[in-house]
């Protein structure tokens, strides 16, 4: 009676999300870690294979310069857009009047997709600014940045930190008003300049949104995909590719199915791996109230 | 007020007004030339328009197909979000209220999956659902959003229903409601702000999003993030159509955006602290 009771609240409340969520994400999972060991070939599989996909993967250079790639970008747009979202996060707590007005306009490119705003920049890049420099003499932006590998990069960088910052700072915002105003004004009455206010009171008490802004930039940094293809395309000559858009690449334009997947298997690891330690590290030094 | 106090506030008043500067620079860019015609914008990008033309409007949304991509957007958006919300709601209460082993397994499940990317899912993905999504595109994309933003949105609910004390439901029980009842009539319009939160979150994503709806969906059923993109790249030679149309792309989510700011910086800043 009670366990029929059960099963019916079960059904009612659980039962068709978790069937979708099992279908959508559970399956095709536990699908992608089967099919890498054999020699699936986007429709039938014949026979087990080991880790020959791995091998295959491994030894790609393409696949390396990729890894190298990703992981230069995840480290230094974490770095810039953490930074930079603190900072403007500060501005718009303090005392100015105009900080609604500020607040909007920092936040409005998070608003608009990394494909329309990976295709504006594509615009200032490679027309704007080439016209202007020439007119001007500018010699930093005569040729495009988009077609040197190297200011590539920077300009991936520009483009990620000027979209992901606004929605870092919301995070820092909350954290910045959750800590107390007699704390505060305690400091203050003994003396402690802004700076020092901030380093050792504001800092430590909303280490919490530390933990969860590095991990929000981190995973979005490895699954950076829709600027990567509007702003560079991976170009010039695939040198600018992220992980996902060389997975993208090398199973859908390719047609190499198995090494695809165990890119992405590899890709899942190193995110899962550098998340946890990323975790690990800040929980240590969020301060219990 | 200190000297220094009146010093402090004027050089944050200059460093945020210059950065508000560039962070709306680009947008700035676009709407200018987009009401100029190709020669002025190639003398000079950053000039005021001297003759405006609307053409270039004309001409976008036409070849972008405007008005069938933006009906798209909002049909895919509209009913993966509100979906969304129905199931990831009864979840959540359900999981939260049941104290059984199994309730917590699940729960952990879904909470573990939120770090799984989609690139590690995509590729045995669409092998599997290529059936699916040739018999009917728009759908197979509503079901995919389910079964991705189920794991976000369940969480978000669940934190929230753990502070709602049980002796509502007790007292909905012994009024005679059934679960179905006591929890549309008395505890999810109890839930509106995380409600809002989860809404809100899941509607930029979605609108936003690009990956999936390029792998699944075809000409006919193209979203607007899908169909700027290929615009742009058919016509960026086209300079002021190719603003144009970037610029009828970025509108409506501005236009949304200003009408709920509000609710939008409260439900972003509600579940980054979840």
């Amino acid at each position: 009676m009670l366990r029929a009771r059960a099963a019916k609240k079960f059904s009612k409340f659980a039962l068709v999300p978790l069937v979708i969520f099992t279908i959508v994400l559970v399956i095709p999972f536990v699908n992608g870690f089967y099919y890498t060991f054999t020699d699936w070939d986007g429709f039938e599989t014949t026979k087990y294979v080991g880790f020959d996909n791995y091998v295959k993967s491994f030894k790609d250079p393409t696949f390396w310069a990729t890894l190298r790639f990703t992981t230069l970008f995840v480290v230094v747009s974490l770095v810039i857009v953490n930074v930079v979202a603190f900072g403007l996060a500060l501005i718009v707590t303090s005392n100015l009047r105009s900080r609604n007005v500020l607040r909007t306009f920092f936040f409005v490119p998070n608003l608009i997709g990394g494909v329309v705003l990976g295709v504006i920049w594509q615009f200032v890049f490679n027309s704007a600014l080439v016209a202007l420099a020439n007119k001007y003499d500018w010699a930093l932006f005569k040729e495009s940045w988009l077609q040197d590998t190297h200011k590539a990069f920077w300009a991936l960088i520009i483009v990620t930190v000027w979209q992901s910052s606004g929605y870092m700072m919301i995070v820092y915002i909350t954290g910045l008003v959750s800590i107390e105003q007699e704390v505060l004004e305690a400091s203050q009455i003994d003396g402690a300049s802004p700076l020092r206010t901030l380093l050792t009171i504001k800092i430590p008490l909303m280490a919490q949104a530390f933990t969860i802004a590095l991990f929000l930039t981190l995973r979005g940094g490895f699954m950076a995909y829709d600027v990567n293809v509007a702003l560079t395309g991976g170009g010039p000559f695939r040198t600018t590719e992220l992980i996902s858009l060389h997975i993208f690449q090398d199973a859908f334009a390719n047609g190499n199915f198995g090494t695809g997947q165990s890119k992405a298997v590899v890709m899942f690891i190193i995110v899962a791996m550098a998340a946890l330690v990323q975790v690990t590290i800040s929980k240590r030094y969020e301060v219990q109230r | 007020m200190s000297q220094q106090r009146r010093l402090g506030k004027k050089i944050t008043f200059i460093v945020g007004g210059i950065l508000a500067f560039a962070y709306v620079f680009p947008f700035f860019l676009v709407f200018v030339n987009a009401l100029k015609l190709k020669p002025d914008i190639l003398a000079n990008p950053l000039s005021i328009p001297t003759s405006i033309t609307w053409d270039n409007f004309n001409q976008a949304l036409t070849k972008m197909n405007f008005f069938r991509s933006l009906t798209n957007s909002i049909i895919i958006t509209v009913l993966s979000v509100s979906l969304l919300v129905v199931f990831s709601s009864m979840l959540a209460y359900y999981l939260s209220r049941t104290k059984t082993n199994l309730s917590k397994y699940i729960f952990l499940i879904l909470v573990a999956s939120m770090i799984v990317p989609f690139q590690a899912l995509m590729i045995p993905f669409m092998a599997r659902f290529a059936q699916f999504v040739s018999w009917n595109n728009r759908g197979a994309l509503i079901f995919f959003y389910i079964g991705f933003g189920v794991a976000l949105s369940t969480f978000l609910y669940h934190g929230f229903i753990s502070n709602i004390p049980t002796e509502i439901d007790e007292a909905a029980s012994i009024d005679g409601a059934s679960d179905m009842v006591a929890f549309w009539k008395i505890i999810f319009p109890m839930m509106r702000p995380i409600t809002a939160t989860v809404s809100i979150i899941n509607a930029l994503w979605i609108w936003n999003d690009f990956l999936l709806p390029r792998l699944v969906l075809t000409n006919e059923t193209q979203t607007l993030p899908l169909s700027t993109y290929l615009f742009y790249g058919q016509y960026s030679i086209e300079y002021g159509q190719a603003m144009a149309g970037l610029l009828l792309a970025v509108i409506p989510i501005i236009i949304f955006y200003l009408a709920l700011q509000r609710q939008f910086i409260a439900g972003i800043s509600a579940g980054a602290v979840k």
